[in-house]
């Protein structure tokens, strides 16, 4: 029988709230999982905290994003423009963006390591390189795990939007956090295809069925407990908590204006799906917008696709601003890598982790920061290198959790922040 | 056609390499033949002067420039300039460098007017002897993507980004109309060799054939085999990379990419289709061999074929007889060519060459006391 390699609460691995948290008494009153930093309880207590990551599939390109090179070798035809911060340029291709600037913030100097896709992702949502011998959580269920009230929570804590797809639970995202922490996927922005209730099975009856199906559940649990049998209940209790809440998932029901406002496209959609989510209650949501892996053509496509960012991305800003969520929501937008400088024969630019840039926005975010530099054409970082695990240490402490705290799963100790990287203290509030 | 022996197509050779130290995106002959423009990723455009070999730096715009067009007559042909070139060097051989004295004609001046993506049209005396902006319009908003003159030189027809069309004088650059009807972006415009009517074709391959007197689209034609939305990547790829009338204006041919598998990887096959201009009826013309890449430029030959020019898995140029769907005879000139022009006397053509050099092949046969030219090798 597999071990679970997280505290899965069976007779092995039961271990106290308390010691868990490995704090004194006051520990209770710092957040659900005890890892605020001491001094937020308070913050917490008043405005439960979310993050958002847009996250902009197949590598998007910092040149044609956050940080432009116009006029040079390697800049290609578009321009830089103003934004709302003095000084600050953006590229020609994020006008309204542009103008919420001076809500946002600019690391330009990250250096990520992988030009692979898979890699790079696992890098940019663990804070982590790889490493043989444990697998590290992805930030939603860190997050949702300590940001979040798991237990009673009417939505999953950890939720991404996929730009297509099925959809579905069991995801193995949040490794030695358990699967109450994994990822509920909807593919379109849909729950995932036959989860409601058919028509012909009225609530009496399904609830019934419900309490048989949990009857039968915990008996075999009792002596065959494991995290596989974990990971398949927990896909029953979150796709419960979806259904119960499944008048969330209808963006038909938001006011028209604020939908206009996101626009009536895909990624428009999602994100609009986003703000409910976490105003809602969710924890940790994550909108992937594809694609991004511009090796032919990279600029009429990143025309296309940004095309498609710029205007919603603005939108919900304001509307996160307009509904008082923006104090406790961090936004952050990221890919998995950037792209290079260098243009090839195809007018496309290829893979590159050296010199790229990630944006941030809301909690605990300073706006209008900039920090790091590159080179006259991009090439390589000037100023100021960071790579993803300075990011996963800044995103909790905008938060308000601190950072150098560990998980103890089976008792080994893993800090939840890589402990060779730091706070970029340059973009906080 | 300046007299010469009946044109075979298959005797085309390399005549000379022009470079330059940035990728090209686009080249151009001068009403004259006499220069080959060139325009290039550091925003600049530069000519060569094929009569003495003078490069000159038309610098102005401040984004890539692809378009590019003229307003001026065909005067001397390759005849008379060649004439040129054999007394210069007849003297040459007899009093050595006093051969250099011998000054070239001056050219018959013309006008350039070329596109940029940042919607710029800019206007320049193309002979002068470092050509300056001489006015500039902001045409679209985003890319111009191309810019075409019509048969009697007066007006200017430029196509964007902005899904406009739009008609502007040749001699004051004033606007003149909008022609508004494309869903999506504009890749290109002709002007159909009689003057009356212009043509125009989209991101999603949509043509127009508009009518310049009442601005209306009188007719669509489908172009859409170049256009394809890649559902795995969720974008667009498409569009007539090149567009052009047949001399006689019986045919309209848009050159692009099809068969898209992968639009991130350019996986596609470069293709063109060729419509009856009549009746609207269309060829696709597709290379003999299977090559991954997109067809940047085209040019019918008054002698009856056609010449495609392609980038992607290398560099390519095809030729095909006027009725055929599939091409006879290939060059492979060392990278991809990003845009072809048919020199006016039909006696040359050049190849916008993406790693910084125009490739400039001939039809003449080679003298007999003379080398073969081949292409600098690349660079290890």
């Amino acid at each position: 029988m597999p071990r679970c390699h997280y505290a899965c609460h069976t007779a092995e691995h039961i271990v106290s709230r308390r010691a868990f948290l490995g704090a004194a008494s006051s520990v209770a009153a710092l957040g659900p999982a005890g890892f605020a930093a001491a001094g937020a309880n308070a913050k917490l207590a008043k405005a439960q905290k979310r993050v958002l990551v847009v996250f902009l599939s197949g590598g998007v390109s910092q040149l044609e994003t956050w940080d432009p090179k116009p006029n040079t070798d390697t800049g290609g035809p578009f321009k830089a423009i103003p934004t709302s911060v003095p000084g600050t340029h953006i590229s020609e291709l994020l006008p309204h963006t542009a103008k919420q600037m001076h809500r946002m913030a600019l690391v330009r100097s990250l250096n990520s390591i992988s030009d692979d896709h898979g890699i790079g992702q696992t890098i940019m949502l663990t804070g982590r390189r790889m490493e043989p011998g444990i697998e590290y959580p992805h930030l939603g269920a860190v997050m949702a795990k300590l940001l979040g009230n798991a237990g009673e929570a009417a939505l999953p804590g950890h939720i991404q939007i996929l730009p297509k797809g099925g959809g579905g639970f069991g995801k193995a995202d949040a490794t030695f956090l358990g699967p109450k922490f994994a990822s509920v996927a909807l593919g379109d922005g849909k729950p995932p295809a036959d989860l409601l209730r058919p028509a012909n099975l009225g609530a009496d009856s399904d609830a019934t069925r419900e309490a048989f199906r949990r009857k039968l559940n915990d008996r075999f649990a009792k002596s065959r407990k494991s995290a596989a049998t974990d990971a398949y209940a927990e896909s029953f209790e979150q796709a419960e908590r979806v259904v119960r809440k499944g008048e969330v998932f209808d963006v038909e029901k938001e006011n028209p204006k604020v939908a206009d406002r996101y626009g009536r496209h895909d990624f428009g959609r999602h994100l609009l799906l986003a703000r409910r989510l976490l105003e809602a209650g969710v924890t940790y949501v994550k909108v992937q917008h594809s694609n991004y892996d511009t090796h032919h053509e990279n600029f009429d496509f990143h025309i296309e696709q940004l095309g498609e960012f710029d205007r919603p991305f603005a939108a919900l800003l304001d509307d996160l601003a307009d509904r008082g969520m923006l104090e406790s929501t961090l936004v952050v937008v990221m890919s998995e890598m950037g792209r290079t400088p260098r243009i090839n024969d195809r007018y496309g630019r290829d893979h590159w982790s050296k010199a790229w840039s990630v944006a941030l926005a809301g909690c605990g975010i300073k706006g209008g920061a900039v920090v790091g530099k590159t080179n006259a054409t991009g090439t390589a970082v000037a100023d100021r290198e960071v790579y993803s695990g300075h990011l996963f240490h800044t995103y909790l402490t905008a938060v308000g959790l601190d950072s150098t705290k560990e998980f103890r799963p089976n008792d080994r100790p893993v800090p939840v922040a890589d402990p060779k990287a730091e706070v970029i203290k340059e973009i906080l509030a | 056609m300046a007299n010469m022996n009946p044109i075979d197509p298959t005797a085309a050779r390399l005549e000379r390499e022009l470079k330059h130290t940035r990728p090209l995106i686009g080249c151009r002959f001068d009403p004259s033949g006499r220069f080959l423009f060139a325009s290039s990723e550091d925003d600049a455009i530069q000519r060569f002067d094929l009569l003495t070999g003078a490069k000159t730096t038309l610098a102005g715009h401040r984004s890539w420039v692809r378009g590019m067009t003229f307003v001026g007559n065909q005067v001397a042909g390759s005849g008379e300039l060649s004439a040129w070139q054999k007394r210069r060097d007849h003297l040459q051989a007899v009093a050595g460098f006093a051969g250099a004295t011998l000054l070239p004609p001056r050219p018959a001046p013309f006008t350039l007017i070329s596109a940029d993506y940042h919607g710029k049209l800019i206007w320049w005396q193309g002979d002068a002897d470092v050509p300056k902006p001489l006015r500039e319009v902001e045409a679209h908003k985003g890319w111009a993507r191309a810019v075409a003159v019509s048969p009697d030189g007066k007006t200017v027809a430029s196509c964007g980004n902005d899904n406009a069309v739009r008609i502007w004088s040749a001699d004051t650059g004033t606007p003149v109309r909008t022609f508004e009807g494309h869903a999506s972006h504009v890749y290109n415009v002709a002007f159909h060799p009689d003057g009356t009517r212009l043509a125009s074709c989209d991101l999603k391959g949509v043509v127009k054939d508009w009518n310049l007197k009442t601005g209306a689209a009188d007719r669509e034609l489908d172009a859409k085999v170049l256009w394809k939305y890649d559902t795995g990547f969720m974008a667009d790829i498409g569009g007539a990379r090149a567009m052009r009338f047949s001399p006689d204006g019986s045919r309209l041919a848009c050159a692009g990419i099809t068969n898209v598998s992968n639009a991130f990887a350019g996986v596609g096959n470069p293709a063109a289709i060729v419509f009856d201009w009549n009746d609207g009826k269309p060829k696709v013309l597709k290379p003999k061999e299977n090559f991954q890449g997109t067809a940047w430029g085209f040019a019918f030959h008054p002698a009856g074929f056609s010449i495609t020019g392609a980038g992607g898995s290398g560099g390519r140029v095809w030729f095909a007889k006027p009725d055929d769907t599939t091409t006879f005879h290939m060059l492979t000139p060392p990278t991809g060519v990003r845009d072809l022009d048919l020199a006016p006397d039909g006696e040359r053509f050049a190849c916008a060459g993406a790693n910084g050099t125009a490739y400039v092949y001939t039809f003449r046969p080679l003298p007999p006391d003379a080398a073969p030219v081949k292409p600098t090798p690349k660079k290890k």
